[in-house]
């Protein structure tokens, strides 16, 4: 048992390429937060301009990629754009899917939260001269927020542990470390060592999130 | 020195008409409010007084009619509605402060963002506001910190900030605990003593006799009766008016 799972000798051997994986573990995890609540907000600042194609083109598209899971999407387009001509690393096949889906969670959200901000709020605004635009970023998207960062950081730490799922296409980050290691030394003793880069990195982002969830309370 | 032509009128409502679907709430308002003038609007509560506010800065679009702001008709298409907005105030019945915003930041929001001061400029402005509603020593507190009152003073202060040509004011003090009514009509008051012109839909009877110019009663959508406040509370000539008069004061 420990022999198999907690041996030190192949620790140290394993513990450099666990180190690389956490590297492309962390960058894949940034970039997919980035672009996917960026996107995500993006959709929802287009759904409030109440373009009833548009807007059921986004609710299609969000539905869409929050019912498949996010494995089959990226091992479809992984296996599937190579035969329409587009030839992608798995890093970019993964950063892309795991964008997209966060992306559809998060314009969920900051719909929701967009919904839940008062009338009153926009009507006070636009009578002081504020065009609707300005009015969602000065007024609404700052009320919005607040109510967003609860669902927003739980989702993002859940799209950082999915990063996991880059494994499947040959994406060297952690797991994908793990599993080659362990297929090397025979012994499990990598796939301990990954669960503990995964605590490395997600605890302290866990206990980032709670800290931001607080500090952005109402004052009261 | 220039002197105010009193007898312009600023706001120039003729033949107004608002529909809901198939509810036609106005029907045909007509109502001319002039310079330095305030103006009281009463009426049943879904008699239209609200919506007549609300087409005046095109929170609302009119259905028919015109309305007509310093000589221009704003219900035209391709009015610049922002522009219009700057230039007539509104304050609400619940407020309608910017809960993540310090008081001040509340006043000083659009005179950045919309009328494009700078942030000097807008302080030094919305300080001057707050000063005016006897709020300056509130200018750093959040509307969750402050009493109905002052969170409505400050909604005032935001309108003046932007130094409106009319304030509109729909029920400012509908929402107060009655203690705190005072203070709100104080600024009115002052308001009115300034020169600002103002039409405000308000049951606040005893306040509209004593302050206001004229008083215009509505009901289903048109306007029923309007004078001198002496003569509508006192000497009311259609029945509709006696009839809601003797409703609300005995309320």
């Amino acid at each position: 048992m420990i022999d198999s799972f907690f041996n030190p000798q192949i620790m140290r051997q394993v513990l450099p390429s666990i180190i690389d994986g956490m590297l492309i573990t962390v960058a894949l995890s940034i970039l997919v937060i980035l672009s996917g609540t960026a996107l995500g907000l993006g959709l929802a600042t287009v759904r409030t301009l109440q373009n009833k194609p548009v807007n059921l083109l986004i609710i299609f598209v969000v539905d869409v990629f929050r019912a498949i899971p996010p494995l089959v999407i990226l091992i479809v387009a992984f296996f599937a754009l190579p035969y329409v001509g587009i030839q992608l690393s798995g890093f970019v096949v993964a950063w892309l899917c795991l964008s997209l889906v966060l992306a559809a969670f998060c314009e969920e959200i900051f719909w929701a939260s967009i919904l839940s901000v008062h009338k009153g709020q926009w009507e006070a605004a636009r009578s002081t001269g504020f065009t609707f635009l300005q009015t969602l970023r000065y007024v609404v998207l700052p009320q919005a927020m607040r109510l967003a960062l609860p669902p927003l950081t739980n989702r993002a730490i859940a799209i950082g542990k999915s990063t996991a799922l880059a494994s499947v296409v040959a994406v060297p980050e952690i797991l994908n470390q793990a599993t080659s290691a362990q297929a090397q030394f025979a012994n499990s003793t990598p796939l301990t060592l990954a669960a503990l880069a995964y605590l490395a990195i997600f605890i302290p982002l866990v206990v980032l999130s709670r800290r931001i969830e607080s500090r952005f309370m109402w004052k009261h | 020195m220039q002197l105010t032509d009193l007898s312009a009128a600023i706001l120039e409502i003729d033949g107004l008409r608002k529909s809901f679907g198939d509810a036609e709430v106005l029907k045909g308002v007509d109502l001319s409010v002039s310079a330095e003038e305030l103006v009281f609007v009463i009426g049943p509560s879904g008699s239209g007084k609200s919506t007549l506010l609300r087409c005046c800065n095109r929170l609302e679009d009119a259905s028919g009619g015109t309305i007509r702001f310093d000589g221009s008709d704003i219900t035209a298409p391709g009015v610049d509605v922002n522009e219009l907005r700057r230039h007539v105030g509104m304050v609400f019945q619940s407020f309608n402060l910017y809960p993540h915003l310090s008081a001040l930041a509340n006043v000083t929001l659009a005179l950045q963002k919309a009328a494009g001061q700078s942030k000097d400029e807008a302080k030094e402005r919305g300080r001057a506001a707050l000063d005016r509603v006897g709020l300056l020593e509130k200018a750093d507190a959040y509307p969750g910190e402050l009493s109905g009152g002052q969170q409505q003073r400050v909604a005032i202060a935001r309108a003046l900030a932007l130094e409106p040509r009319i304030l509109l004011m729909d029920e400012p003090t509908s929402a107060l605990d009655p203690e705190l009514v005072g203070s709100v009509l104080n600024v009115i008051r002052e308001l009115k003593a300034s020169g600002m012109t103002m039409v405000v839909v308000s049951h606040e009877m005893q306040f509209a006799r004593e302050a206001a110019d004229r008083v215009v009663f509505i009901d289903h959508g048109e306007i029923v009766e309007e004078g001198h406040p002496d003569k509508i509370f006192g000497a009311p000539e259609q029945d509709r008016t006696r009839a809601f008069l003797q409703r609300i004061l005995k309320a």
